[in-house]
């Protein structure tokens, strides 16, 4: 097999200040090139944690990081200086909720873009504008020529959305990390973006890690999903796989709780509880306290993960189960 | 034409019934809230020389009601209007023109806005920012009987019981902190405080679209269970038609400050009559991998409500605009379905527009 463009290993995050934080407590994670993951969670799941280590964002004095993280078989907790600044934005390249996390309001669009080309493939000013007026075209942004010589705030939220998307993607990076790039955006607008990402996706053959909370997002932009729960990837396997047959408890919550297509007057099957404080470290299954078919094997220690397939697996005592019942079969 | 409905109907109940059951049958079908040609312009402002820069037609002309015990549904695009609807019916802006007719009197001339205030409360998206970081969640609660003169034992008692009404047990939460609280147990809260007033009508507005799935769930059940408990009726704002469609009975589309589309939930998501409705149903995420969006129904941002097109304001983004469409505004036009209303010349004989079939 080639190389993946993402392996994360047991990856463990802890945040030290005025409280400790387990953010990341276990991940593993496999991305093929040109393939879209989606990672789906609740807020605090550990998602932009996971997402923001793969570009080393994180503070580093605050910060502790254990487990081994490859991009393309480079060890990202190793680069250091030039290497690290070509890692980030060359490889590597990060879209947010908030486009002006990316963007600088003091420098116009085209600066910004151009900016970055130079930086990056030594590019003249002038190849880099060339880049710059070809990406703002790629995106769609109306009247791309005066859109260079705009200011961030001098454009709409779909418009900021579209800059930020070509300003990430100016330097053909490998691997687009996505943030909730659309959670803020109407619907009209949502899934114009999607159908946008998808289409630079595969026009780059660029992988892609897409963070949502919306199932619907997820299915509309994924080949394949992880969920996260409380620090840990709970289950991870293709759409259709996660879609139509759920294993982990926590998955199967999530789709019963979800109003795609529910009735007026049916009563939603909502997960009670919320998710655990993440003050320390887990010894058990963090999802426990809410499960519905806890059996007595799950606070003996930490659940088994699974493999019910290549790609599939589940984090679950009663997955073993499964496992079983499927290689008999 | 509905008042004509209303009599035709008391004079059959009342063949029926006799007089006085007709005339009780008569006021339980007036609606409980009723909106008359509702419109708040903002003043830009002053451009450069003291030129007015314009005005922002947030709301424009806007007409609904609402009967008591049903939840209304409101959708539409960011800016079209939405959460200054609401904000204009607890009076927290004053509106510049249209009639707000509660429970059949007129607020301002026939009922004091005190008073619509008490039957009608509010509950926002942003529940950090709408509690006051220095009360406890108890005191929060009793603030507005206190307010409204109730005695300090007796507003305390009732924030208990409605603590556990809203599911947060009162010997753990009464005492606690906004920061000390997550953003599913905030909401709880800003529920029980605005029931404190013993409301008829809760505006909430996108109350639950903060709050991850799995909490959002849990507050819509809690919803549903009060509703059903204190009779209550609520407009409910939300972007996310999927939450709209699992509470509202019925569902006013607006776009540009105006309605475009209302009618009963299942007519209006089976059978959307105006383009926009049509359009914003299709841009919903699809939850079949194998059926993706393959084209998305609109292009663009939603535009803004300065200077807002001609005639049908939607005719810049409709893929059916007729010439008809840019000159005229169109009236609200009655279909099929009891009770389903658009604005669109295609569904108006006679318009000039050759119809939504001949145009696709
Ligand atoms: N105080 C104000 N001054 C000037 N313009 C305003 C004011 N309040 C609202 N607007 C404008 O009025 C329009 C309608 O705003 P409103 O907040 O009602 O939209 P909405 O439908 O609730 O949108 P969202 O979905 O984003 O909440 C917008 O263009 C908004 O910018
Ligand atoms: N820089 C930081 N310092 C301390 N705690 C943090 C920091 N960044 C994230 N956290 C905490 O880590 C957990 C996971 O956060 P995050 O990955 O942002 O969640 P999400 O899944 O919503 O993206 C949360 O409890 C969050 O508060
Ligand atoms: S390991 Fe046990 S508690 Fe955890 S999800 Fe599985 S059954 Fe539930
Ligand atoms: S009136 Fe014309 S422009 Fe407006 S929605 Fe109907 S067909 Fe489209
Ligand atoms: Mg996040
Ligand atoms: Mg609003």
């Amino acid at each position: 097999m080639s190389t993946p463009l993402v392996d994360i290993n047991n990856l463990h995050v802890r945040f030290h200040g005025q409280r400790t934080v387990h953010a990341v407590n276990g991940v593993n994670l496999t991305l093929a090139p040109g393939e879209t993951l989606g990672v789906l969670g609740e807020s605090g799941s550990g998602k932009s944690v996971t997402l923001k280590t793969l570009l080393r964002l994180l503070p580093e004095n605050r910060t502790q990081i254990a487990g081994d993280v490859r991009v393309s078989g480079v060890d990202v907790m190793a680069l250091s200086g030039k290497a690290l600044a070509n890692h980030r934005g060359g490889v590597v390249s990060m879209i947010f909720q908030d486009p002006m996390l990316a963007l600088d309001p003091v420098y116009t669009i085209g600066e910004q873009i151009s900016e970055g080309v130079m930086r990056h493939e030594g590019a003249s000013s002038r190849e880099a504008y060339a880049r710059a007026l070809e990406m703002l075209t790629r995106v769609r942004i109306p009247s791309p020529e005066r859109r260079l010589k705009a200011y961030p705030h001098e454009m709409s939220g779909g418009m900021r959305q579209r800059a930020m998307i070509a300003l990430a993607l100016a330097c053909k990076p490998k691997l687009l990390l996505a943030d909730e790039p659309t959670t803020a955006l109407d619907a009209t607008v949502q899934i114009q973006i999607l159908l946008l990402l998808r289409e630079l996706q595969r026009e780059l053959g660029m992988g892609m890690i897409f963070v949502t909370h919306d199932i619907g997002v997820a299915v509309e932009v994924s080949d394949r999903v992880a969920v996260m729960y409380a620090g840990q990837v709970v289950e991870t396997g293709s759409v259709r796989d996660i879609l139509r047959s759920p294993q982990h408890p926590y998955t199967r919550g999530l789709l019963a709780a979800n109003l795609h297509g529910a009735q007026k007057g049916q009563r939603l099957q909502a997960i009670p509880g919320a998710p655990p404080p993440l003050d320390t470290a887990p010894v058990t299954c963090s999802f426990a306290p809410r499960c519905p078919v806890k059996a007595a094997g799950c606070d003996a220690g930490p659940p088994p993960n699974v493999t019910l397939a290549p790609g599939r697996e589940v984090r679950c005592i009663h997955a073993l189960g499964e496992a079983q019942g499927s290689a008999a079969n | 034409m509905t008042q004509d409905f209303v009599q035709e109907l008391g004079q059959e109940l009342g063949e029926e019934l006799g007089m006085e059951d007709a005339a009780a049958a008569m006021v339980a079908s007036q609606p409980l809230l009723q909106v008359n040609e509702l419109t708040k312009h903002f003043p830009l402002g002053k451009g450069l020389f003291g030129r007015s820069a314009g005005v922002v037609r947030a709301v424009d002309g806007v007409s609904f009601e609402v009967r008591a015990g049903e939840t209304l549904g409101i959708v539409g695009e960011s800016g079209c209007g939405k959460s200054t609807t609401a904000r204009l019916l607890v009076d927290l802006i004053r509106p510049d023109s249209g009639q707000i007719i509660l429970d059949g009197q007129q607020v301002g001339p026939e009922m004091s806005v005190r008073e619509m205030r008490r039957r009608m409360q509010m509950v926002f998206q942003d529940s950090y920012a709408s509690l006051n970081p220095r009360l406890t969640m108890e005191d929060a609660i009793a603030f507005g009987p206190m307010v409204n003169g109730a005695p300090r034992q007796q507003a305390l008692a009732l924030a208990h019981d409605l603590l556990f009404k809203v599911g947060l047990e009162p010997r753990r939460f009464a005492g606690r902190y906004p920061h000390e609280l997550s953003g599913g147990q905030r909401q709880r809260v800003n529920i029980a405080r605005a029931l404190a007033f013993s409301p008829k009508i809760v505006i909430l507005d996108e109350a639950v679209s903060a709050l991850d799935k799995s909490v959002e769930a849990q507050v819509l059940n809690l919803l549903e269970d009060l509703k059903g408990e204190l009779g209550l009726t609520y407009i409910f704002i939300s972007h996310d038609l999927n939450v709209v469609r699992h509470m509202s009975d019925r569902v006013m589309v607006m776009y540009l400050g105006q309605v475009v589309e209302i009618g009963p939930v299942e007519s209006l998501y089976g059978n959307a009559a105006h383009p926009y409705t049509r359009a914003l149903l299709a841009a919903m995420p699809s939850m079949d991998p194998d059926r993706r969006t393959m084209e998305a129904p609109l292009a663009g941002d939603p535009p803004n409500p300065i200077n807002p097109p001609s005639g049908c304001r939607f005719h810049t983004r409709c893929r059916f605009a007729a010439p008809v469409c840019s000159a005229q505004q169109p009236p609200p036009q009655i279909l099929r379905d009891a009770g389903h209303l658009t604005a669109c010349h295609a569904h108006v004989p006679g318009s000039g527009h050759p119809g939504l079939e001949s145009a696709a």
